[in-house]
């Protein structure tokens, strides 16, 4: 007989989602004079809650809430003051953590075992970092002048981890914030406003719009909004840099990716298969930084292609709030189809596709974890981000050759060696242009340790001192 | 990779000192923090109801029930054994556990005792627990043990050769061991080779030790004898199933394994039941291929069990000492 493990599901009772929610401005939810839309479970299609979709006027109004909280409250409070809200708001995080953890795990997708044990810990772990930071910053080598109002666009990936590297800095800094959830995953930022509410903050220091590209839109082109923050793709990120080209906003940009996870003959090869399982399949493949190219040297790449195939077998896909979940739901519909697109593109160029035998459950939508063989750079699919659980996998016979095949992207935001030898680490680590190099790991994050990119994966850094830079106004101001 | 017999395939590898020392070299390095968080990662599975009940008999029939101390006395092993035949006195439907685990001196009586119930008699020999004697001493612990009427001997490496680079000695006295198992009818006790893997410190000696052990004819690799902390531990068990499905993928033989020493919950055995199902798959999900060296293990065990079948936990005084 063999090992089945029965489903141990966490129990979906400690989440309260409200038939609708409004936009949260001022420290208050308000309806809204915009539309609403719907938010659904990704891994059943259930319709969760409609949403208001904050109009133009909607915007403004938190924008106008944002600038009086910064010139009256927020940016005349010692830092020390404005420490202790964030210290607070990171330790509601982590007793609320199974509620957000839940919520999270429905309304996105995500294997519970992740937004429990990574997602929601780094989250608290990123307030608390900073917290740490407001009453020093005149240490941090960027002065201590915040920049005003920050308005603040983040993805549907990772959406309360790419909330708190959006809204932790700044407030820190002494700046506020409007800040617009995915549209496919509101809801653990609008609860993220409760726990605002639960803090004490002070009104109108973070508000939350919810909506589309068109709430996006109003939020970066907004006058009176002097940061802009953007996590998303590179076409969007693109647009956002010529819509406040000539204005005096500062922008920070983290977008797209295609990195190459790279494997030495030498490396430790039972770890390389789970980094590269780590790499690609964490969080469905939605992770702009994933290793979703792998680069192997010849000479292993029957052995490791085996290797990862028999640990993709005992990946357990299905109910993301099932405890042994380890790939969940593909976040929406839209995105699904352009996963099965860029697939199909590769079967049509003529890689080799090979992808783990399990039942898919009839609703919501899912995809497999996937690997293309026989790809060369060439392919779109070595090129284009996929931003799905698909692993382009390409040979080198040399560390140049290596070199050579990673850097030839347009992206550059993160990349992984695996090697045995100390020296090789640090050499590749030099000629790789990626923001972020792992290695003999992949897909690690922490507050202290700066991320972002080079080229279209965009600019600025977030996380670590580094991550101030992005909401100060400089040494000289 | 081909899969000729073994003995073709590692003739070469074997022949001399350094041509073993660059085999064993040349396996795959171990990064020590990626094995500890497969491990860590492994144990959150969370196993429930039938799966748990399953799992539960499977590591009672996986039990090599030990009892390894200077007071050892005939009359202790010989209640030993008779727990390790019906560990649970007040349940027929309670499975036998795979053996009881004595010192050489104590393996007729508890062959006395468990007759042809199945249960085997394992002998810890070659003079353990430090393995620290001549080498005619070692292979005369060994034959006596087997002449005794051991099914199973647990020896122990030479680690002081191991971690001074004589791989090929050690790789000598794990054969000759092996062939001092060998019974009069020309069958022969299973052998267990014990790494000490707590004196071997570091992943990468586990991995070679393992692959010395199954070059040299272990049916077993087993990580401990329980004298010396860490015992068992979850990465070091994760090392050597990785090496038993390796040299399997490579020779077409399986061989097994056993962490002993310092497992003492159900919860702790279900997870490295896990562990084998996740690296090495339903096959080594057998006590033939899998082993819990324990003594205090099997009452959790039962106590769960019990749990299980009637929803009530009891106390520990419900399930007899030993």
């Amino acid at each position: 007989m063999s090992f089945e493990y029965a489903p141990a599901p966490e129990s979906r009772a400690v989440v309260d989602i409200k038939p609708s929610y409004g936009l949260f401005i001022n420290g208050e939810f308000t309806d809204g004079t915009g539309t609403a839309f719907k938010t659904i479970n990704p891994a059943t299609e259930e319709v969760l809650a409609e949403v208001a979709e904050a109009s133009d006027a909607d915007v403004d109004e938190a924008v106008k809430a944002a600038r009086r909280a910064y010139t009256r409250v927020w940016s005349r409070m010692s830092g020390a003051e404005r420490a202790k809200y964030l210290y607070r708001i990171a330790r509601i995080i982590q007793e609320r953590g199974r509620e957000l953890a839940v919520l999270e795990s429905i309304d996105n997708g995500k294997p519970i075992k992740e937004s429990r044990d990574v997602d929601v810990p780094i989250v608290a772990a990123h307030f608390f970092y900073y917290a740490g930071w407001a009453d020093k910053l005149e240490y941090s080598g960027y002065g201590s002048t915040p920049l005003g109002v920050a308005g603040q666009v983040i993805p549907w990936n990772f959406p309360l981890l790419m909330l708190a590297w959006k809204i932790a800095p700044a407030l820190a800094c002494g700046n506020t914030v409007v800040l617009k959830p995915a549209e496919t995953t509101p809801l653990t930022a609008l609860l993220f406003a409760e726990i605002c509410q639960q803090a004490d903050l002070p009104p109108g220091v973070v508000n939350i719009v919810t909506g589309a590209g068109d709430t996006g839109r109003a939020i970066v082109s907004h006058p009176d909004v002097d940061k802009v923050a953007f996590t998303g793709s590179t076409e969007v990120g693109k647009a956002i840099a010529r819509t406040v080209a000539g204005t005096d906003k500062k922008v920070t940009l983290e977008l797209g990716g295609k990195a190459a996870n790279i494997v030495f003959d030498d490396a430790p090869v039972d770890q390389a298969v789970e980094g590269i399982v780590n790499g690609i399949f964490f969080n469905q493949g939605h992770v702009c930084c994933a290793g979703s190219r792998l680069l192997v040297q010849e000479s292993i790449a029957d052995d490791l292609l085996e290797r990862l195939k028999r640990r993709m077998s005992t990946l357990r896909m299905g109910d993301p709030l099932d405890k042994n979940t380890d790939v969940g739901a593909i976040n929406s519909g839209e995105q699904l189809m352009r996963i099965r697109e860029l697939s199909e593109v590769g079967d049509a160029e003529g890689a080799e596709r090979w992808e783990v035998a399990c039942d898919l459950p009839t609703k919501g939508f899912w995809f497999p974890p996937t690997i293309f063989t026989g790809v060369s750079q060439a392919h779109r699919i070595a090129r284009e981000e996929i931003f799905g659980p698909v692993l382009s996998v390409l040979t080198f016979r040399t560390p140049s050759e290596a070199i050579e095949k990673a850097n030839n992207t347009p992206f550059g935001l993160s990349a992984g060696v695996w090697t045995d030898k100390g020296s090789r680490i640090l050499s590749m680590a030099n000629r790789l242009r990626a923001g972020v190099v792992w290695a003999n790991t992949f897909n690690k994050f922490d507050p202290t340790s700066p991320f972002g990119g080079y080229k279209e994966s965009g600019y600025g850094r977030e996380g670590g001192r580094h991550g101030l830079e992005a909401y100060l106004k400089g040494a000289d101001a | 990779m081909s899969t000729p017999a073994t003995s073709a395939v590692y003739d070469d590898v074997v022949r001399t000192d350094s041509s073993l020392r660059r085999f064993l070299h040349g396996l795959p390095g171990v990064d020590q923090v990626g094995c500890e968080a497969r491990a860590a990662g492994l144990a959150t599975r969370s196993i429930k109801t039938t799966s748990k009940a399953w799992a539960i008999d499977l590591a009672i029939r996986m039990v090599d029930l030990t009892t390894l101390e200077g007071q050892d006395t005939h009359g202790k092993v010989r209640a030993l054994a008779s727990k390790a035949m019906r560990p649970d006195p007040a349940d027929p439907t309670c499975p036998a556990t795979a053996a009881v685990c004595v010192y050489p001196d104590m393996v007729a009586t508890a062959k006395q005792t468990l007759g042809d119930s199945g249960v085997h008699v394992a002998a810890v020999a070659t003079a353990f627990p430090s393995g620290r004697a001549a080498m005619d001493i070692k292979l005369a612990d060994t034959r006596d043990a087997v002449e005794a009427g051991a099914d199973e001997i647990d020896m122990v490496i030479d680690r002081g050769a191991f971690l001074s680079g004589r791989y090929l000695q050690v790789f000598e006295e794990i054969a000759q061991v092996r062939a001092a198992c060998a019974r009069p009818d020309g069958t022969s006790a299973h052998l267990k080779v014990i790494f000490e893997t707590g004196e071997l410190q570091t992943y990468d000696n586990v991995r070679r030790a393992s692959w010395l052990a199954m070059m040299a004819g272990g049916h077993f690799i087993k990580t401990s004898t329980g004298k010396v902390q860490p015992a068992a531990t979850l990465p070091v068990t994760l090392i050597m199933l990785e090496a038993v499905r390796d040299f399997r993928d490579q020779t077409g033989q399986m061989v097994g394994v056993k962490p002993a020493g310092g497992i003492k919950t159900t919860k702790d055995a279900i997870k490295y039941l896990v562990m084998v199902n996740e690296t090495c798959g339903d096959d080594w999900l057998d006590p033939d291929w899998f082993r819990f060296g324990a003594s205090t293990l099997l009452n959790d065990l039962l106590m769960q069990r019990t749990k299980m079948t009637t929803g009530r936990y009891s106390g520990p005084d419900y399930f007899t000492l030993d």
